[in-house]
């Protein structure tokens, strides 16, 4: 199990909805993969109504993060290999 | 008055929280927990820290609660295929319940019921469009509406 905390992230939205962020994603990013509802990003599993939008753009990850109390956040980080990784998902599909 | 008998089964139920910050969830999901054990069925509690602690205080001899564990952990281990239900209960006061809703109903094999309540339940039905059974009720401070619904579903049984 991971956790978003061991990560260095930039919140680009808080306590939206996951509608609001799959919507943010495909209008600002020209690059993006839907991924299914446990799809692990970095080492945690995504949560949402499927299609979960996924932003790529260059080295960064963009993915909405899901807590209770909090609504979802949609958070960017950047990272080479998993963004290389993501790509790599999307290729193959 | 109910029989305190309990049925002998190896089914399971898991009950999702939702953030406690409407007062009904904790009664509710004693409540729930009650009428699964009378039925046999093993409650499994998944909620953050603070919704967790809110039963752990209210059931201190354990007398309704059974398994309690962490939301994230659970997740993680029926998406990892390493442990999942029978059943599955999703808490829903707000759009996060939906997206946890929708991921069990993803990543789980369980049957899915979604409790609905709180001021927004109306709205929030209505965009619940995966499969599932819904319970509803417009609940916030008196969870006897949602008791009712409950009890009329009978999700015990089916």
């Amino acid at each position: 199990m991971g956790c978003v905390e061991d990560l260095k992230y930039e919140i680009l939205i808080r306590d939206a909805s996951f509608k609001e962020c799959r919507d943010y994603i495909r209008s600002h990013f020209s690059e993006s993969l839907d991924v299914e509802p446990g799809f692990k990003i970095f080492d945690v599993h995504t949560i949402g109504v499927p299609p979960i939008a996924v932003g790529l753009d260059g080295d960064n990850v963009i993915f909405p993060f899901t807590k209770p109390c909090h609504g979802t956040y949609l958070l960017r980080v950047n990272d080479p290999e998993e963004a290389a990784r993501l790509r790599a998902q999307k290729k193959g599909r | 008055m109910e029989s305190d008998t309990v049925a002998q089964s190896s089914k399971t139920a898991l009950l999702v929280l939702g953030c406690p910050q409407v007062p009904v969830q904790t009664s509710i999901a004693l409540y729930l927990a009650s009428r699964l054990k009378k039925a046999g069925i093993t409650p499994v509690i998944a909620g953050n820290k603070a919704a967790n602690t809110l039963l752990v205080v209210a059931d201190p001899d354990r007398h309704y609660l059974g398994e309690i564990t962490d939301l994230d952990r659970v997740v993680a281990q029926i998406t990892e295929k390493k442990r999942d239900f029978d059943k599955c209960f999703v808490f829903i006061h707000n759009d996060a319940g939906i997206s946890y809703a929708a991921t069990m109903g993803v990543i789980s094999k369980a049957k899915l019921y979604v409790l609905v309540y709180g001021e927004h339940q109306d709205d929030l039905v209505q965009q619940i469009t995966f499969p599932c059974t819904k319970i509803a009720a417009k609940a916030v401070h008196n969870p006897l509406p949602l008791k009712k619904a409950i009890d009329e579903a009978v999700p015990w049984a089916a």
